[in-house]
Protein backbone atom coordinates (compact mmCIF):
# COMPACT_ATOMS: atom_id res chain seq x y z
CA UNK A 1 0.00 0.00 0.00
CA UNK A 2 1.26 3.45 -0.87
CA UNK A 3 -0.06 6.19 1.38
CA UNK A 4 1.59 8.59 -1.10
CA UNK A 5 -0.79 7.32 -3.74
CA UNK A 6 -3.81 8.09 -1.65
CA UNK A 7 -2.43 11.51 -0.76
CA UNK A 8 -1.89 12.16 -4.43
CA UNK A 9 -5.44 11.13 -5.24
CA UNK A 10 -6.88 13.10 -2.33
CA UNK A 11 -4.91 16.09 -3.58
CA UNK A 12 -6.62 15.89 -6.96
CA UNK A 13 -9.79 17.37 -5.57
CA UNK A 14 -10.02 20.07 -2.99
CA UNK A 15 -12.61 18.72 -0.61
CA UNK A 16 -14.10 20.72 2.25
CA UNK A 17 -12.95 18.29 4.92
CA UNK A 18 -10.46 18.15 7.71
CA UNK A 19 -6.86 17.30 6.98
CA UNK A 20 -6.28 13.64 6.52
CA UNK A 21 -9.97 12.74 6.39
CA UNK A 22 -10.20 12.02 2.69
CA UNK A 23 -6.80 10.38 2.36
CA UNK A 24 -7.57 8.10 5.31
CA UNK A 25 -10.87 7.09 3.67
CA UNK A 26 -9.10 6.42 0.39
CA UNK A 27 -6.51 4.41 2.29
CA UNK A 28 -9.14 2.29 4.05
CA UNK A 29 -11.02 1.73 0.77
CA UNK A 30 -7.90 0.58 -1.04
CA UNK A 31 -6.54 -1.40 1.88
CA UNK A 32 -9.73 -3.36 2.46
CA UNK A 33 -10.46 -4.00 -1.22
CA UNK A 34 -6.90 -4.84 -2.25
CA UNK A 35 -6.34 -7.22 0.66
CA UNK A 36 -9.70 -8.89 0.01
CA UNK A 37 -9.05 -9.21 -3.72
CA UNK A 38 -5.50 -10.48 -3.19
CA UNK A 39 -6.69 -13.17 -0.78
CA UNK A 40 -9.55 -13.96 -3.11
CA UNK A 41 -7.19 -14.29 -6.08
CA UNK A 42 -4.87 -16.62 -4.15
CA UNK A 43 -7.92 -18.74 -3.37
CA UNK A 44 -9.79 -18.48 -6.68
CA UNK A 45 -7.05 -19.09 -9.25
CA UNK A 46 -5.99 -22.51 -7.89
CA UNK A 47 -9.66 -23.49 -7.57
CA UNK A 48 -10.28 -22.44 -11.17
CA UNK A 49 -7.19 -24.37 -12.34
CA UNK A 50 -8.28 -27.54 -10.58
CA UNK A 51 -11.76 -27.19 -12.02
CA UNK A 52 -10.39 -26.47 -15.46
CA UNK A 53 -8.10 -29.49 -15.62
CA UNK A 54 -9.60 -32.15 -13.43
CA UNK A 55 -12.86 -33.97 -13.18
CA UNK A 56 -14.04 -34.74 -9.73
CA UNK A 57 -17.34 -35.64 -8.15
CA UNK A 58 -19.35 -32.59 -7.22
CA UNK A 59 -17.75 -30.39 -9.87
CA UNK A 60 -21.13 -29.37 -11.25
CA UNK A 61 -22.23 -28.49 -7.73
CA UNK A 62 -19.18 -26.27 -7.21
CA UNK A 63 -19.92 -24.60 -10.55
CA UNK A 64 -23.48 -23.86 -9.55
CA UNK A 65 -22.31 -22.49 -6.19
CA UNK A 66 -19.97 -20.12 -8.04
CA UNK A 67 -22.71 -19.04 -10.42
CA UNK A 68 -25.10 -18.46 -7.55
CA UNK A 69 -22.40 -16.49 -5.77
CA UNK A 70 -22.04 -14.19 -8.79
CA UNK A 71 -25.55 -12.94 -8.26
CA UNK A 72 -25.67 -13.19 -4.51
CA UNK A 73 -26.94 -9.95 -2.95
CA UNK A 74 -24.08 -8.20 -1.22
CA UNK A 75 -26.24 -6.95 1.64
CA UNK A 76 -27.07 -10.56 2.52
CA UNK A 77 -23.36 -11.36 2.49
CA UNK A 78 -22.91 -8.46 4.92
CA UNK A 79 -25.62 -9.83 7.19
CA UNK A 80 -24.14 -13.33 7.17
CA UNK A 81 -20.68 -11.98 7.97
CA UNK A 82 -22.23 -9.87 10.76
CA UNK A 83 -23.89 -12.98 12.22
CA UNK A 84 -20.57 -14.78 12.04
CA UNK A 85 -18.45 -12.08 13.69
CA UNK A 86 -21.07 -10.66 16.07
CA UNK A 87 -20.39 -11.21 19.75
CA UNK A 88 -23.02 -13.99 19.76
CA UNK A 89 -21.82 -15.56 16.53
CA UNK A 90 -19.32 -18.38 15.96
CA UNK A 91 -16.42 -15.92 15.57
CA UNK A 92 -17.65 -13.67 18.37
CA UNK A 93 -14.65 -14.16 20.65
CA UNK A 94 -12.34 -12.73 17.98
CA UNK A 95 -14.09 -9.38 18.44
CA UNK A 96 -14.13 -8.55 14.74
CA UNK A 97 -17.39 -6.63 14.52
CA UNK A 98 -16.93 -3.03 13.25
CA UNK A 99 -13.35 -3.73 12.09
CA UNK A 100 -11.54 -3.69 8.76
CA UNK A 101 -11.00 -7.44 9.07
CA UNK A 102 -14.75 -8.02 9.00
CA UNK A 103 -15.01 -5.80 5.92
CA UNK A 104 -12.25 -7.81 4.25
CA UNK A 105 -14.18 -11.00 5.04
CA UNK A 106 -17.35 -9.78 3.38
CA UNK A 107 -15.50 -8.39 0.36
CA UNK A 108 -13.61 -11.67 0.02
CA UNK A 109 -16.93 -13.50 -0.17
CA UNK A 110 -18.18 -10.98 -2.74
CA UNK A 111 -15.09 -10.99 -4.94
CA UNK A 112 -14.43 -14.75 -5.03
CA UNK A 113 -17.29 -15.90 -7.33
CA UNK A 114 -16.58 -13.50 -10.20
CA UNK A 115 -12.80 -14.05 -9.98
CA UNK A 116 -13.23 -17.83 -9.97
CA UNK A 117 -15.78 -17.87 -12.78
CA UNK A 118 -13.89 -15.56 -15.14
CA UNK A 119 -10.55 -17.27 -14.42
CA UNK A 120 -12.18 -20.63 -15.11
CA UNK A 121 -13.53 -19.39 -18.42
CA UNK A 122 -10.16 -18.08 -19.54
CA UNK A 123 -8.25 -21.16 -18.33
CA UNK A 124 -10.56 -23.47 -20.22
CA UNK A 125 -10.06 -21.20 -23.21
CA UNK A 126 -6.34 -22.00 -23.37
CA UNK A 127 -6.04 -24.41 -26.27
CA UNK A 128 -5.33 -28.09 -25.86
CA UNK A 129 -2.26 -27.61 -28.07
CA UNK A 130 -0.60 -25.38 -25.53
CA UNK A 131 -1.25 -27.83 -22.74
CA UNK A 132 -0.08 -30.79 -24.78
CA UNK A 133 3.05 -28.96 -25.84
CA UNK A 134 3.88 -28.15 -22.24
CA UNK A 135 3.40 -31.77 -21.24
CA UNK A 136 5.38 -33.05 -24.23
CA UNK A 137 8.29 -30.91 -23.13
CA UNK A 138 8.32 -32.92 -19.96
CA UNK A 139 6.59 -30.37 -17.80
CA UNK A 140 5.27 -31.37 -14.43
CA UNK A 141 1.72 -30.55 -13.50
CA UNK A 142 2.90 -27.35 -11.90
CA UNK A 143 4.80 -26.34 -15.07
CA UNK A 144 1.71 -26.95 -17.15
CA UNK A 145 -0.39 -24.92 -14.75
CA UNK A 146 2.08 -22.03 -14.89
CA UNK A 147 2.10 -22.07 -18.67
CA UNK A 148 -1.68 -22.04 -18.73
CA UNK A 149 -1.81 -19.17 -16.22
CA UNK A 150 0.64 -17.26 -18.35
CA UNK A 151 -1.40 -17.87 -21.49
CA UNK A 152 -4.59 -16.89 -19.69
CA UNK A 153 -3.17 -13.84 -17.95
CA UNK A 154 -5.42 -11.35 -19.73
CA UNK A 155 -8.45 -13.31 -18.67
CA UNK A 156 -7.13 -13.54 -15.13
CA UNK A 157 -6.42 -9.81 -15.04
CA UNK A 158 -9.99 -9.21 -16.18
CA UNK A 159 -11.19 -11.54 -13.44
CA UNK A 160 -9.22 -9.68 -10.77
CA UNK A 161 -10.57 -6.36 -12.02
CA UNK A 162 -14.12 -7.66 -11.92
CA UNK A 163 -13.57 -8.82 -8.33
CA UNK A 164 -11.95 -5.53 -7.38
CA UNK A 165 -14.78 -3.62 -9.00
CA UNK A 166 -17.35 -5.53 -7.03
CA UNK A 167 -15.39 -5.11 -3.79
CA UNK A 168 -14.57 -1.42 -3.91
CA UNK A 169 -17.95 -0.23 -5.14
CA UNK A 170 -19.86 -2.13 -2.48
CA UNK A 171 -21.84 -0.15 0.12
CA UNK A 172 -24.39 -2.24 1.97
CA UNK A 173 -22.25 -5.00 3.39
CA UNK A 174 -19.29 -2.88 4.52
CA UNK A 175 -21.71 -0.49 6.18
CA UNK A 176 -23.26 -3.33 8.16
CA UNK A 177 -20.06 -5.08 9.23
CA UNK A 178 -17.75 -2.05 9.37
CA UNK A 179 -20.01 0.56 10.95
CA UNK A 180 -18.64 3.54 8.96
CA UNK A 181 -16.37 4.64 11.83
CA UNK A 182 -13.95 7.53 12.02
CA UNK A 183 -12.17 8.60 15.18
CA UNK A 184 -12.73 12.05 16.63
CA UNK A 185 -9.74 13.50 14.78
CA UNK A 186 -11.48 12.60 11.52
CA UNK A 187 -9.22 9.69 10.61
CA UNK A 188 -11.12 6.77 9.14
CA UNK A 189 -11.14 3.42 10.85
CA UNK A 190 -13.80 1.63 8.80
CA UNK A 191 -15.13 4.40 6.58
CA UNK A 192 -14.66 3.78 2.88
CA UNK A 193 -15.40 6.03 -0.06
CA UNK A 194 -18.73 4.34 -0.64
CA UNK A 195 -19.92 4.60 2.95
CA UNK A 196 -18.64 8.19 3.14
CA UNK A 197 -20.72 8.99 0.04
CA UNK A 198 -23.72 7.37 1.68
CA UNK A 199 -23.17 9.48 4.81
CA UNK A 200 -22.83 12.72 2.84
CA UNK A 201 -26.00 11.90 0.91
CA UNK A 202 -27.80 11.12 4.17
CA UNK A 203 -26.83 14.56 5.43
CA UNK A 204 -28.01 16.18 2.21
CA UNK A 205 -24.46 17.20 1.22
CA UNK A 206 -24.87 16.23 -2.41
CA UNK A 207 -21.95 18.35 -3.64
CA UNK A 208 -19.38 16.67 -1.45
CA UNK A 209 -21.02 13.31 -2.16
CA UNK A 210 -20.49 13.93 -5.86
CA UNK A 211 -16.86 14.93 -5.31
CA UNK A 212 -16.20 11.77 -3.32
CA UNK A 213 -17.97 9.82 -6.07
CA UNK A 214 -15.68 11.34 -8.68
CA UNK A 215 -12.71 10.41 -6.51
CA UNK A 216 -13.95 6.81 -6.31
CA UNK A 217 -14.26 6.64 -10.09
CA UNK A 218 -10.73 8.04 -10.51
CA UNK A 219 -9.47 5.46 -8.03
CA UNK A 220 -11.09 2.53 -9.84
CA UNK A 221 -9.83 3.73 -13.22
CA UNK A 222 -6.31 4.12 -11.80
CA UNK A 223 -6.30 0.62 -10.38
CA UNK A 224 -7.65 -0.72 -13.67
CA UNK A 225 -4.89 1.04 -15.59
CA UNK A 226 -2.23 -0.37 -13.26
CA UNK A 227 -3.57 -3.92 -13.57
CA UNK A 228 -3.80 -3.66 -17.36
CA UNK A 229 -0.20 -2.44 -17.46
CA UNK A 230 0.87 -5.39 -15.33
CA UNK A 231 -1.01 -7.69 -17.68
CA UNK A 232 0.85 -6.22 -20.64
CA UNK A 233 4.23 -6.64 -19.06
CA UNK A 234 5.85 -9.96 -19.81
CA UNK A 235 4.22 -10.30 -23.20
CA UNK A 236 6.49 -12.48 -25.25
CA UNK A 237 6.23 -12.88 -28.99
CA UNK B 1 -38.57 -10.17 14.01
CA UNK B 2 -35.74 -9.16 16.33
CA UNK B 3 -36.68 -11.99 18.65
CA UNK B 4 -36.29 -14.50 15.85
CA UNK B 5 -33.03 -12.93 14.84
CA UNK B 6 -31.70 -13.24 18.33
CA UNK B 7 -32.80 -16.84 18.51
CA UNK B 8 -31.03 -17.53 15.26
CA UNK B 9 -27.90 -15.79 16.52
CA UNK B 10 -28.01 -17.74 19.73
CA UNK B 11 -28.53 -20.96 17.82
CA UNK B 12 -25.56 -20.52 15.52
CA UNK B 13 -23.47 -19.03 18.25
CA UNK B 14 -24.13 -21.50 21.02
CA UNK B 15 -22.04 -24.36 19.67
CA UNK B 16 -19.18 -22.13 18.67
CA UNK B 17 -19.14 -20.28 21.94
CA UNK B 18 -19.05 -23.52 23.85
CA UNK B 19 -15.91 -24.57 22.05
CA UNK B 20 -14.18 -21.24 22.22
CA UNK B 21 -15.12 -20.26 25.74
CA UNK B 22 -12.14 -18.91 27.56
CA UNK B 23 -10.43 -17.17 24.70
CA UNK B 24 -12.33 -13.94 25.07
CA UNK B 25 -10.64 -10.75 24.06
CA UNK B 26 -7.93 -9.42 26.28
CA UNK B 27 -9.49 -6.41 27.83
CA UNK B 28 -7.61 -4.17 30.15
CA UNK B 29 -4.17 -4.82 28.75
CA UNK B 30 -2.27 -1.73 27.81
CA UNK B 31 -1.73 -1.53 24.09
CA UNK B 32 -4.26 -4.28 23.67
CA UNK B 33 -5.78 -2.71 20.59
CA UNK B 34 -4.52 -3.96 17.27
CA UNK B 35 -3.50 -0.56 15.98
CA UNK B 36 -1.24 0.54 18.77
CA UNK B 37 0.79 -2.34 20.05
CA UNK B 38 2.86 -0.07 22.23
CA UNK B 39 3.77 -2.97 24.42
CA UNK B 40 4.07 -0.68 27.43
CA UNK B 41 3.48 -2.45 30.66
CA UNK B 42 2.49 0.16 33.16
CA UNK B 43 -1.06 -0.94 33.93
CA UNK B 44 -2.31 2.47 32.86
CA UNK B 45 -5.93 1.34 33.04
CA UNK B 46 -7.67 1.98 29.76
CA UNK B 47 -4.98 3.66 27.65
CA UNK B 48 -4.90 2.49 24.05
CA UNK B 49 -8.28 0.77 24.21
CA UNK B 50 -11.26 1.25 21.95
CA UNK B 51 -14.75 2.07 23.10
CA UNK B 52 -17.60 1.11 20.80
CA UNK B 53 -20.51 3.52 21.10
CA UNK B 54 -23.67 2.82 19.14
CA UNK B 55 -25.84 5.86 18.76
CA UNK B 56 -28.52 7.58 16.73
CA UNK B 57 -28.13 9.31 13.41
CA UNK B 58 -29.24 12.58 15.02
CA UNK B 59 -26.32 12.84 17.46
CA UNK B 60 -23.90 11.83 14.76
CA UNK B 61 -25.09 13.70 11.70
CA UNK B 62 -25.31 16.99 13.55
CA UNK B 63 -21.55 16.70 14.10
CA UNK B 64 -21.88 16.90 17.88
CA UNK B 65 -19.96 13.72 18.68
CA UNK B 66 -17.10 14.51 16.31
CA UNK B 67 -16.83 17.87 18.02
CA UNK B 68 -16.69 16.70 21.62
CA UNK B 69 -15.07 13.25 21.50
CA UNK B 70 -11.57 14.61 20.98
CA UNK B 71 -11.45 15.74 24.63
CA UNK B 72 -12.31 12.31 25.93
CA UNK B 73 -9.91 10.54 23.58
CA UNK B 74 -7.06 12.80 24.70
CA UNK B 75 -7.90 12.60 28.36
CA UNK B 76 -7.82 8.81 28.49
CA UNK B 77 -5.64 8.09 25.45
CA UNK B 78 -8.33 5.90 23.89
CA UNK B 79 -10.38 5.89 20.71
CA UNK B 80 -14.15 6.09 20.53
CA UNK B 81 -15.69 4.14 17.66
CA UNK B 82 -19.04 5.83 17.18
CA UNK B 83 -21.43 3.83 15.02
CA UNK B 84 -24.51 5.80 13.93
CA UNK B 85 -27.38 3.38 13.49
CA UNK B 86 -30.60 4.79 14.84
CA UNK B 87 -32.03 3.94 18.25
CA UNK B 88 -33.49 0.52 17.46
CA UNK B 89 -30.37 -0.79 15.74
CA UNK B 90 -28.06 0.80 18.32
CA UNK B 91 -29.83 -1.09 21.12
CA UNK B 92 -29.87 -4.28 19.07
CA UNK B 93 -26.10 -4.10 18.54
CA UNK B 94 -25.67 -3.63 22.28
CA UNK B 95 -27.99 -6.57 23.01
CA UNK B 96 -25.80 -8.71 20.78
CA UNK B 97 -22.73 -7.59 22.72
CA UNK B 98 -21.26 -5.59 19.86
CA UNK B 99 -21.20 -2.29 21.75
CA UNK B 100 -19.88 -1.09 25.10
CA UNK B 101 -22.12 1.93 25.56
CA UNK B 102 -25.29 3.24 23.90
CA UNK B 103 -26.59 6.78 23.42
CA UNK B 104 -30.21 6.81 22.29
CA UNK B 105 -33.47 8.72 22.55
CA UNK B 106 -36.50 6.54 23.17
CA UNK B 107 -37.18 6.15 26.86
CA UNK B 108 -39.62 3.29 26.38
CA UNK B 109 -37.03 1.23 24.48
CA UNK B 110 -34.30 2.23 26.95
CA UNK B 111 -36.46 1.01 29.85
CA UNK B 112 -37.07 -2.30 28.12
CA UNK B 113 -33.33 -2.59 27.48
CA UNK B 114 -32.65 -2.07 31.20
CA UNK B 115 -35.43 -4.34 32.40
CA UNK B 116 -34.05 -7.14 30.25
CA UNK B 117 -30.71 -6.72 31.99
CA UNK B 118 -28.70 -5.50 29.01
CA UNK B 119 -28.15 -1.92 30.12
CA UNK B 120 -27.10 -0.46 33.45
CA UNK B 121 -26.17 2.89 34.94
CA UNK B 122 -28.41 4.92 32.72
CA UNK B 123 -28.01 8.69 32.88
CA UNK B 124 -30.07 11.50 31.43
CA UNK B 125 -27.68 13.16 29.03
CA UNK B 126 -29.27 16.01 27.13
CA UNK B 127 -32.42 16.95 25.30
CA UNK B 128 -33.68 18.76 22.30
CA UNK B 129 -37.14 18.47 20.84
CA UNK B 130 -39.07 17.29 17.83
CA UNK B 131 -40.71 19.60 15.35
CA UNK B 132 -43.27 18.94 12.64
CA UNK B 133 -41.87 20.35 9.42
CA UNK B 134 -43.44 20.75 6.01
CA UNK B 135 -43.53 22.91 2.90
CA UNK B 136 -44.15 26.67 3.17
CA UNK B 137 -47.43 26.22 1.33
CA UNK B 138 -48.70 24.01 4.19
CA UNK B 139 -51.43 22.24 2.17
CA UNK B 140 -53.00 20.65 5.25
CA UNK B 141 -52.99 23.93 7.18
CA UNK B 142 -51.27 22.85 10.41
CA UNK B 143 -49.11 25.90 10.98
CA UNK B 144 -49.05 27.15 14.54
CA UNK B 145 -51.03 24.27 16.02
CA UNK B 146 -50.04 23.65 19.61
CA UNK B 147 -50.86 19.96 19.57
CA UNK B 148 -48.86 17.36 17.71
CA UNK B 149 -51.77 14.91 17.65
CA UNK B 150 -54.12 17.49 16.16
CA UNK B 151 -51.53 18.31 13.50
CA UNK B 152 -51.09 14.65 12.62
CA UNK B 153 -54.86 14.10 12.45
CA UNK B 154 -55.19 17.09 10.15
CA UNK B 155 -52.44 15.78 7.87
CA UNK B 156 -54.13 12.38 7.74
CA UNK B 157 -57.54 13.87 7.01
CA UNK B 158 -56.09 15.99 4.21
CA UNK B 159 -54.12 12.96 2.99
CA UNK B 160 -51.15 15.30 2.55
CA UNK B 161 -47.89 13.47 1.82
CA UNK B 162 -46.08 12.51 5.04
CA UNK B 163 -42.59 11.03 5.13
CA UNK B 164 -41.98 8.53 7.90
CA UNK B 165 -38.52 7.30 8.90
CA UNK B 166 -39.86 3.77 9.22
CA UNK B 167 -36.59 2.52 10.72
CA UNK B 168 -37.34 1.93 14.41
CA UNK B 169 -35.27 4.97 15.30
CA UNK B 170 -36.10 7.20 18.25
CA UNK B 171 -37.78 9.67 15.93
CA UNK B 172 -39.81 6.94 14.26
CA UNK B 173 -40.82 5.58 17.67
CA UNK B 174 -41.99 9.07 18.68
CA UNK B 175 -43.90 9.45 15.44
CA UNK B 176 -45.76 6.19 16.03
CA UNK B 177 -46.56 7.31 19.59
CA UNK B 178 -48.13 10.47 18.19
CA UNK B 179 -50.23 8.56 15.65
CA UNK B 180 -51.39 6.31 18.44
CA UNK B 181 -52.29 9.26 20.65
CA UNK B 182 -54.09 10.79 17.69
CA UNK B 183 -56.04 7.52 17.35
CA UNK B 184 -55.17 7.56 13.67
CA UNK B 185 -53.87 4.64 11.68
CA UNK B 186 -51.58 6.15 9.04
CA UNK B 187 -51.66 4.43 5.67
CA UNK B 188 -52.35 4.94 2.03
CA UNK B 189 -50.40 6.57 -0.75
CA UNK B 190 -49.80 9.75 1.21
CA UNK B 191 -47.87 7.97 3.98
CA UNK B 192 -44.37 7.02 2.84
CA UNK B 193 -41.87 5.08 4.91
CA UNK B 194 -38.35 5.77 3.71
CA UNK B 195 -36.36 3.52 6.04
CA UNK B 196 -33.54 6.06 6.10
CA UNK B 197 -31.74 8.38 8.48
CA UNK B 198 -33.17 11.75 9.49
CA UNK B 199 -31.19 13.73 6.95
CA UNK B 200 -32.38 11.60 4.04
CA UNK B 201 -35.96 11.73 5.26
CA UNK B 202 -35.76 15.54 5.33
CA UNK B 203 -34.32 15.59 1.81
CA UNK B 204 -37.06 13.27 0.73
CA UNK B 205 -39.72 15.54 2.27
CA UNK B 206 -38.18 18.51 0.46
CA UNK B 207 -38.30 16.70 -2.87
CA UNK B 208 -41.95 15.78 -2.42
CA UNK B 209 -43.24 18.86 -0.59
CA UNK B 210 -44.18 16.56 2.24
CA UNK B 211 -44.55 16.79 6.00
CA UNK B 212 -42.30 14.92 8.39
CA UNK B 213 -41.36 14.73 12.05
CA UNK B 214 -37.75 15.71 12.70
CA UNK B 215 -35.52 16.29 15.67
CA UNK B 216 -34.73 19.99 15.82
CA UNK B 217 -30.97 19.40 15.74
CA UNK B 218 -30.85 17.63 12.39
CA UNK B 219 -33.36 20.06 10.91
CA UNK B 220 -31.27 23.08 11.95
CA UNK B 221 -28.03 21.53 10.73
CA UNK B 222 -29.51 20.94 7.26
CA UNK B 223 -31.94 23.80 7.01
CA UNK B 224 -29.99 25.64 4.32
CA UNK B 225 -30.47 22.75 1.89
CA UNK B 226 -34.16 22.27 2.61
CA UNK B 227 -37.35 23.90 1.38
CA UNK B 228 -39.10 23.08 4.62
CA UNK B 229 -40.21 25.14 7.54
CA UNK B 230 -41.17 24.38 11.13
CA UNK B 231 -44.96 24.31 11.34
CA UNK B 232 -45.46 22.85 14.82
CA UNK B 233 -42.91 23.75 17.48
CA UNK B 234 -41.60 21.51 20.24
CA UNK B 235 -41.28 22.37 23.93
CA UNK B 236 -38.03 24.34 23.45
CA UNK B 237 -40.14 26.96 21.65
CA UNK B 238 -43.12 26.48 23.99
CA UNK B 239 -44.67 23.69 21.96
CA UNK B 240 -46.42 20.63 23.41
CA UNK B 241 -44.55 18.43 25.90
CA UNK B 242 -45.39 15.48 23.65
CA UNK B 243 -42.59 16.61 21.34
CA UNK B 244 -39.82 16.56 23.94
CA UNK B 245 -36.77 14.56 22.94
CA UNK B 246 -34.53 13.44 25.81
CA UNK B 247 -31.33 11.49 25.16
CA UNK B 248 -30.03 8.88 27.56
CA UNK B 249 -26.78 6.98 27.86
CA UNK B 250 -26.29 3.48 29.25
CA UNK B 251 -23.42 1.08 29.78
CA UNK B 252 -23.77 -2.47 28.49
CA UNK B 253 -24.09 -4.84 31.44
CA UNK B 254 -20.80 -6.76 31.83
CA UNK B 255 -22.76 -9.43 33.71
CA UNK B 256 -24.51 -10.28 30.44
CA UNK B 257 -21.66 -9.58 28.04
CA UNK B 258 -18.47 -10.25 29.91
CA UNK B 259 -16.25 -8.80 27.22
CA UNK B 260 -18.03 -5.47 27.13
CA UNK B 261 -15.47 -2.81 27.95
CA UNK B 262 -17.25 -1.74 31.10
CA UNK B 263 -14.45 0.30 32.69
CA UNK B 264 -14.11 2.46 29.63
CA UNK B 265 -17.89 2.70 29.16
CA UNK B 266 -18.22 4.05 32.70
CA UNK B 267 -15.31 6.42 32.16
CA UNK B 268 -17.13 7.69 29.09
CA UNK B 269 -20.45 8.09 30.89
CA UNK B 270 -18.64 9.85 33.73
CA UNK B 271 -16.96 12.18 31.29
CA UNK B 272 -19.97 13.01 29.13
CA UNK B 273 -22.17 13.74 32.15
CA UNK B 274 -19.48 15.91 33.75
CA UNK B 275 -19.83 19.71 33.86
CA UNK B 276 -17.04 20.17 31.31
CA UNK B 277 -18.52 17.94 28.63
CA UNK B 278 -22.03 19.19 29.38
CA UNK B 279 -20.78 22.72 28.73
CA UNK B 280 -19.26 21.55 25.46
CA UNK B 281 -22.65 20.11 24.46
CA UNK B 282 -24.29 23.38 25.42
CA UNK B 283 -21.75 25.39 23.41
CA UNK B 284 -22.17 23.32 20.25
CA UNK B 285 -23.95 25.49 17.74
CA UNK B 286 -24.87 25.22 14.14
CA UNK B 287 -26.03 28.14 12.02
CA UNK B 288 -25.95 30.17 15.22
CA UNK B 289 -28.40 27.91 17.03
CA UNK B 290 -27.84 25.61 19.98
CA UNK B 291 -28.75 22.04 19.02
CA UNK B 292 -28.67 20.15 22.32
CA UNK B 293 -29.42 21.16 25.88
CA UNK B 294 -27.45 19.45 28.64
CA UNK B 295 -29.44 17.60 31.26
CA UNK B 296 -26.96 15.59 33.32
CA UNK B 297 -25.75 18.20 35.79
CA UNK B 298 -28.37 19.32 38.25
CA UNK B 299 -28.50 20.51 41.85
CA UNK B 300 -31.55 18.41 42.23
CA UNK B 301 -30.87 15.12 40.41
CA UNK B 302 -33.77 13.06 39.17
CA UNK B 303 -33.09 9.56 40.47
CA UNK B 304 -35.62 8.16 38.05
CA UNK B 305 -32.91 8.49 35.39
CA UNK B 306 -31.05 5.42 36.71
CA UNK B 307 -33.92 2.94 36.56
CA UNK B 308 -36.79 2.07 34.24
CA UNK B 309 -39.90 4.21 34.65
CA UNK B 310 -42.23 2.90 37.33
CA UNK B 311 -39.54 0.76 38.92
CA UNK B 312 -39.52 0.60 42.67
CA UNK B 313 -37.31 -1.31 45.05
CA UNK B 314 -40.10 -3.62 46.16
CA UNK B 315 -41.30 -4.51 42.68
CA UNK B 316 -40.28 -8.06 41.99
CA UNK B 317 -38.47 -7.42 38.73
CA UNK B 318 -36.29 -10.34 37.93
Amino acid sequence: MHPELSHLLAGLVDLPFRDGYVSSIVYVSLYVSLVAVTLSTLFSVPVALVMGFADFPGKQFVKSVINTGMGFPSVVVGLLVLFAVSNQGPLGPLDLVFTREAMIMSQFVLATPPITAITLASVTGVTENVRDAARALGGTRLDVALVVVKEARYGIATAILAGFGRAISEVGSVLIVGGNITSADGISKTRTLTTAIQLEARQGQYDTAMLLGALLVVLVLTVNAVVVRLGDRGVQP
Amino acid sequence: MSIQRRRFLTAIGAGALATTAGCARTQGIVGGSEDEGTGEDEGAGVAGEELTLTTTTSTYDTGLLGEIHGDFEEMYDVTVDAVAQGTGAALESARNGDADVVMVHARGLEDEFMRNGYGINRRDLMFNDFVVVGPESDPAGIEGMDSATEAFQTIADAEATFVSRGDESGTHTKELDIWEAAETEPGGDWYQETGTGMGEALNNATQQDAYTLSDRGTFISQRSDLDLTILVQGPIEDGPEMLSNPYGIMAVNPGVHEDANYDLAMAYIGWITSPGAQDAISDYEMNGEQLFFPEAVSEDPDFQQYVPKGWSSDSSDE
